[in-house]
């Protein structure tokens, strides 16, 4: 069952080839199996997970429900679960049992999918390799040795693996793209707005977007639209209709401009990386879209832009975090003083904590001019190259990120390098701009990216591109050795 | 040396909407602790704010009410602080976009003359909540009901050069909350409080002194005492050639004098940027005509208004618009009794006011209703008693909570104004007093009001004043 | 850009983060190399350019009515406060 994309699952239940419960058993199976392994869970919810499946198979013989109805998902540990520990794989909220549903979570319950667990993540969605995780690094099914990248590695390595038909997913500066690149898995993050943050743990409020990921662009189609949508707990939320997403997937692609960004295929590049991405543009030349090369100057200065705007964010955001209402608190504190800075040196890990002194450095006065203001109008510079590169072109499409997976520990010891893995993905968050990472072929063995993105709210758009892709194409078929 | 003080306050008044600023809980006062503080409140993981349309609308209110520019786009920014009464370890508040900037309004000071004091701005943003010491013994409690409750920041220009300058402004800012309904002007239950920034400097020099700032002032007295308190401390340290030290200060009412607070002592560094969680807001000219549309007549409008119609001094027609409610009884009562404006004010003003002061009732408590009143004046209007009897009755409304009739008919109060019998009653008083009559005739003037008492006396103080005099001149002329 | 020791301990005290011996030196190299590159920055011709601090431009803040739609959740949610009595979140005395 579990080699079967989420659309054929969905298919399945509904012709009574299997129930929901049977699904759900086989994956949790593998999940237990899968765990020890690759250590994509924070949270297995079994008996939960049973429950909902039964429930949904009553709706499935009575002829109720809908498209997801009875499918097992499981949820980035970033989203509130009601009564299930909810930890952002943060020892600061290893104890936290969220009192209610992060909209995309109620949504997707409304749906009648079936939660199998939480997936581990980078610590509060800081990281690009999921090592910086309180339990621990998710390793990569391709190759236990490297990095399923970050933050959501637990979602990718899980719906790689087939651990899982689908996985939510959030994405700051790559968070979703980035893993599903490197684990050889389709990712999808929406325009910011389109899907609620409502529930979702706030790393960098402005850049943050939930997403999930997937097996195929159409199962992506699927799951994002039932996530999306506006929710009026979410100021920054959207107030226009989500399109069915799955009514355009094949639409053709004959005469579609297509953008390559001239800063997307720098010198840090791998080649071989290059050869896939230059011959997936080979497909969509074949299918009739017409290739132009597009120039986004100010986009080199993403990654710094990035690194001020999201650190000073979630110096803010992260200062809720204080050992009085939730969550950990040190041991026997002396004083006030001594409660908060033990509760929050403890509590947080070096990244998370190198970005709270970042961010609050930049804010701070003296500094707010130079680094914050000035990152706030570069980030406009570089939203308005996209702006002028969409009156040229349709979609952008190139690489996801500059190489295949790399070695657990490789990139730790220094923080820059590990932050230039985001190069190609940071963009599209400053911009606000959707974005989907399919994969595109393999790199001495390992799975690399194909990044499509759009205008602002053109989801249907780039899943209609992913999508004819991968009407070509198996890579995003292809199943890890040992999870087949 | 002679110094001059320079005052400016941060009033900080509670928006009376029925839910938080930026979440679905009630605001009520007194609820058990943390029952009215829900995830938004609580600054819970995931959570976000949302704006509360009635709070935008009361903040642009106060703004027209003071003649000030409405921002068309404001923005909300986060001021980023660590204290367990703050739950996001940031407040929600506006920083270089308020909502409200340059406005004023005008005082009148002990002499009479009148002073503008400018309003630099007022902005929206979120309470926080409260820490009790009370019966917990070394540790602190922290109730977040309070948390979200909107409020506006009212930031005053230095422009007070007095205590009383100082108060003169802070009530007047409570009237007008007070008239426009957007704050209940609560003091002690904190719904209206406010920060003094207090100098000192040489009188004639140009340059501010070093200020302090006086937190939390939660009653007029405070605000004069701690100022006072606090300009006196100042001179002292510079006459004796020390340093005033920037810092904040908090008033103690029970030793009248203000401290340093220590923990807020560490230079604070705010931080602010704008919130990412919320877009900046934009108001058309539609929703601020609308606004515009519901003000209520204000108080120095209505003062005017008073002088003019009801031919008030300036002073009365201040006093009868110090509250909308008080103004309003004052008109209710004019409307019952026509033509009798200035009888009306002095009875309000007067007896009224004694008998509110006395037993420290509102005037929306009163146990005497203006329509009750306004009988009470009408029967000195038609003679049926005197001024004088008036205060009597007035007692015994007020005591028993009847009306006028009722009292004057049961102790027979109402005035004697039949001739025949108020002759009957001089003739006896002089028929009793014969060596008086025989003075008085021979020129000692004086005696008149002793006759005058003699017949007050004789009919229980209800013969008709003025009848009484007439009638008293012919009888002792002979 | 290199920050000192005290810069580092003075940025970790206004964020309320305690930092043992071994950790000071390790941000202190870190965040100024972080500085250093994000300083790049400073290339950027931003001239007239309004800063964003919103990735859509052109939208508003949306209102919402002024009503009450909570209720009294306090044992939910005091069921994650480490130290709760009679209502009041505890923590250890504030000294105003």
């Amino acid at each position: 069952m579990h080699r079967r994309t989420l659309a054929e699952l969905a298919a399945g239940l509904r012709k009574k080839e299997f129930s929901s419960v049977e699904l759900t058993r086989h994956y949790l199976e593998r999940i237990e199996r899968g765990q020890p392994a690759l250590n994509a869970f924070v949270t297995i919810t079994r008996e939960q997970a049973l429950a909902a499946a039964e429930a949904a198979d009553r709706e499935l013989a009575a002829g109720r429900g809908g498209p997801l109805t009875g499918v097992p998902i499981v949820h980035k540990d970033i989203f509130c679960t009601q009564g299930v520990l909810t930890t952002c794989a943060s020892r600061m909220l290893s104890n936290f049992v969220s009192p209610y549903d992060a909209t995309v979570v109620a949504k997707l319950k409304a749906a009648g999918t079936v939660m199998l667990g939480k997936a581990n993540m980078d610590e509060f969605a800081m990281g690009s390799s999921n090592e910086t995780s309180w339990y621990g690094p998710v390793r990569n099914p391709w190759n236990p040795e490297l990095v399923p990248g970050g933050s959501s590695g637990g979602s990718a390595a899980a719906v790689a693996a087939r651990l899982a038909p689908a996985a939510t997913a959030t994405d700051t500066g790559g968070s979703i793209r980035q893993p599903a690149a490197l684990c050889g898995v389709t990712g999808i993050k929406p325009t910011y707005g389109r899907v609620s943050r409502y529930g979702m743990i706030a790393f960098a409020s402005s850049l943050d977007q939930g997403g999930v990921i997937t097996v195929s662009a159409e199962d992506a189609a699927l799951v994002l639209g039932a996530m999306a949508g506006f929710d009026p707990q979410d100021s920054t939320s959207v107030d226009t209709p989500v399109p069915d997403y799955t009514a355009t997937l094949n639409d053709s692609v004959e005469g579609l401009k297509i953008g390559l960004l001239k800063e997307f295929f720098d010198k840090g590049l791998d080649p071989e990386n290059e050869q896939r991405v230059r011959e997936a543009l080979a497909v969509y030349e074949r299918l009739g879209a017409r290739l132009q090369e597009v120039s986004l100057p100010n986009l080199p200065l993403s990654v710094p832009t990035y690194y001020v705007v999201a650190p000073a964010e979630c110096s803010s955001n992260l200062a809720r975090y204080d050992g009085v209402r939730f969550g950990y608190r040190c041991e026997n504190p002396r004083d006030l003083m001594d409660l908060y800075k033990r509760t929050r040196g403890e509590g947080f890990g070096a990244e998370v904590k190198r970005r709270i002194m970042t961010g609050t450095y930049v804010l701070s006065a003296g500094y707010y001019d130079a680094y914050y203001l000035k990152a706030q109008k570069v980030r406009q510079l570089i939203a308005r190259d996209f702006e002028r590169a969409f009156q040229e072109v349709d979609v952008l499409i190139g690489p996801t990120t500059p190489t295949p997976a790399f070695a657990l520990g490789a990139k730790t010891s220094d923080p820059i390098t590990m932050y230039l893995n985001d190069i190609y993905t940071i963009g599209a968050n400053l911009a606000g701009l959707p974005a989907i990472s399919i994969p595109c072929g393999f790199v001495r063995g390992l799975p690399v990216g194909l990044q499509i993105v759009g205008r602002h709210f053109a989801e249907a758009k780039i899943l209609n591109v992913a999508h004819v892709y991968q009407r070509e194409t198996d890579w995003h078929l292809r199943v890890p050795p040992g999870w087949a | 040396m002679e110094w001059e003080t320079v005052i400016g306050l941060e009033i900080h008044a509670q928006l009376s909407t029925k839910s938080k600023i930026f979440s679905g809980s009630s605001t009520a006062y007194g609820a058990a602790p943390n029952v009215q503080a829900n995830l938004v409140d609580l600054g819970y993981p995931g959570v976000l704010p949302v704006l509360n349309r009635e709070a935008v609308r009361m903040a642009v209110k106060f703004g027209l009410a003071i003649d000030a520019k409405i921002a068309r786009h404001s923005v909300f920014a986060r001021k980023n602080y660590f204290y367990p009464d703050l739950p996001k370890g940031y407040q929600i508040s506006q920083y270089e976009l308020p909502i409200v900037a340059d406005g004023s309004l005008e005082i009148v000071l002990d002499d009479g003359t009148r002073k503008r004091i400018g309003i630099t701005r007022a902005h929206l943003e979120e309470d926080a909540g409260k820490s009790i010491h009370e019966g917990l013994p070394g540790v602190t409690g922290i109730d977040l009901n309070r948390a979200g409750t909107p409020l506006i920041e009212i930031v005053s220009e230095p422009d007070m050069r007095s205590a009383k300058e100082a108060v003169a402004y802070m009530k007047k800012v409570h009237t007008l909350v007070r008239y426009l309904e957007i704050c209940d002007g609560n003091m002690q239950e904190g719904s209206f409080r406010c920060d003094a920034n207090v100098s000192v400097r040489p009188k004639g020099s140009d340059r501010f002194g070093t200020r302090t700032e006086i937190k939390n002032l939660n009653s007029f007295r405070f605000v004069e005492k701690a100022i006072n308190y606090e300009v006196a401390r100042q001179i002292d340290i510079l006459e004796s050639g020390g340093k005033v030290v920037q810092e904040t200060r908090l008033y103690d009412p029970d030793r009248g004098e203000t401290r340093s607070m220590r923990t807020k002592e560490e230079a604070n560094d705010y931080r602010y940027f704008p919130d990412p969680d919320l877009l900046p807001l934009v108001l058309d000219d539609a929703f601020i005509d609308e606004v515009r549309a519901s003000l209520p007549e204000l108080p120095d409008q209505k003062a005017a208004r008073f002088s003019e119609q009801y031919g008030l001094s300036a002073y009365d027609a201040g006093v009868l618009t110090a509250s909308r409610e008080l103004a309003d009884y004052y008109e209710e009562v004019v409307r019952r009794v026509p033509g009798e404006p200035k009888l009306a004010a002095n009875w309000v003003m007067v007896e009224l006011a004694a008998a509110l002061n006395r037993d420290g009732v509102e005037i929306t408590e009163s146990r005497v209703s203006a329509g009750r009143l306004a009988g009470l004046l009408n029967r000195i209007v038609d003679n049926t008693i005197s001024g004088k009897i008036a205060k009597e009755v007035f007692e015994a409304m007020w005591t028993s909570g009847r009306d006028a009739d009722t009292i004057i008919e049961e102790k027979g109060l109402r005035q004697i104004t039949d001739t025949a019998a108020i002759e009957k009653a001089i003739d006896e008083v002089l028929a009793a007093n014969p060596k008086q009559l025989a003075e008085y005739r021979a020129g000692k003037d004086k005696l008149f009001g002793f006759f005058v008492g003699q017949v007050m006396k004789a009919t229980k103080g209800k013969a008709n004043p003025a009848q009484l005099n007439e009638l008293l001149k012919k009888k002792l002329q002979g | 850009m290199s920050l000192t020791r005290e810069q580092i301990e003075s940025i970790a005290h206004l964020a309320r983060l305690e930092l043992n011996v071994t950790e000071i030196p390790v941000y202190q190299e870190s965040l100024s190399r972080i500085l250093d590159f994000v300083g790049e920055l400073e290339r950027a011709d931003t001239s007239g350019i309004e800063p964003m601090s919103h990735p859509l431009p052109g939208l508003s803040q949306r209102l919402r009515p002024d009503v009450v739609t909570e209720e009294d959740r306090r044992e939910l949610y005091q069921a994650n406060a480490p130290r709760v009595e009679a209502g009041l979140y505890i923590v250890p005395k504030v000294i105003e």
